[in-house]
């Protein structure tokens, strides 16, 4: 296998994983965050619109973690510096 | 939609016109229709200001709704001096809104799918914590943050700090670039319901994303000028 495939498949292979597992995590929080939402608002519904203010900003910063993983893999697909010298390298 | 294709992911790469070492890309355009805009609306709405209730245009109604809103909005968080943060995190929350709201339009690209736009925003935040924290605090004062709770904790404030600002251009960079390119690849696939439904779920995240920058500017900026005693209150 040259190089030009190896870089091929390493950065296929790791955007496909690193996606996959990325989002589990957040989507494990997020669940578990807006849960506790639900049931603090329950609990005190007049104060629903300063949880709820509060859980949209905790979701957000829960999901940036995600949202790194999905830019590192769009990076590794569409803007790879390392398949990109490869092809201006490859020789005949 | 059409107008980047499936190997660019932003539109810094979408160049219409270059002059020696400038050059005229996507983001630059519509970073300024978006903000000619804003500016034509705006004027268009406050040539005729009332102030009574009774001849209040419609447009009028509409802008007081949005600019009461965020002024609720700014008090839930600082709840003392919320007109003084307005005019940054209204334009803020207001320009974020209309580049991620515009993406209905056919032959757009929103510049906030840019790195470049999302991160001067947030080199604004950046540097508007440290001026509205001297103005509030002093220099001694907001230096001493730093310092809180102990000396040895410098390293990590000045750390989070950088963080979270690369934080704030990289969520809003991420979530918009991301459902461009889920509507453009679902395009490519199953181009009938799907890209619909995937665009206007573009449409909720870019408000929300407006939104949870908007709020996460205002915190930072609170925090860093808030007075003593109602810190040491929430704590």
């Amino acid at each position: 296998m040259d190089s030009v495939t190896l870089i091929g498949l390493g950065s296929v292979l790791a955007a496909g994983l690193t996606i996959a597992i990325g989002a589990i995590g957040p989507a494990i929080g997020e669940g578990r965050a807006v849960a506790q939402g639900l049931a603090s608002i329950s609990q005190q519904p007049d104060m629903s619109n300063r949880i709820t203010r509060t859980l949209f900003v905790g979701l957000a910063m829960i999901e940036s973690t995600a949202i790194y993983a999905f830019v590192v893999s769009m990076i590794l697909l569409f803007a790879n510096p390392f398949w990109e010298y490869a092809i201006s390298h490859a020789g005949g | 939609m059409d107008l980047m294709s499936m190997q660019q992911i932003t539109p810094d790469q979408v160049i219409f016109w270059q002059w020696g070492f400038f050059r005229l890309n996507a983001t630059i355009v519509f970073t300024w229709a978006v903000m000619a805009t804003l500016a034509a609306g705006s004027w268009l709405v406050t040539r005729r200001l009332t102030s009574g209730t009774r001849a209040l245009s419609r447009r009028q109604n509409l802008l007081e709704t949005l600019v009461g809103a965020m002024i609720d909005e700014i008090e839930g968080i600082s709840p003392r001096e919320a007109r003084t943060y307005l005019p940054l995190v209204g334009s803020l929350f207001l320009f974020i809104a209309v580049c991620n709201l515009l993406t209905v339009v056919p032959g757009y690209a929103a510049p906030t799918a840019s790195l470049s736009t999302t991160a001067s925003l947030a080199l604004c935040v950046f540097a508007a914590v440290p001026l509205y924290g001297i103005r509030s605090r002093g220099i001694r004062g907001y230096l001493g943050q730093y310092l809180q709770p102990t000396v040895l904790m410098l390293p990590f404030n000045v750390m989070g700090e950088l963080s979270r600002t690369l934080a704030l251009a990289i969520r809003l960079f991420g979530n918009v670039m991301s459902g461009m390119k889920i509507a453009a690849i679902l395009l490519a696939i199953a181009p009938f319901v799907f890209p619909v439904v995937m665009h206007a779920l573009g449409l909720l995240t870019g408000m929300i994303q407006a939104y949870i920058f908007a709020v996460l500017a205002m915190v930072y900026i609170a925090s860093a000028s808030r007075a003593r005693q109602e810190s040491k209150q929430r704590a």
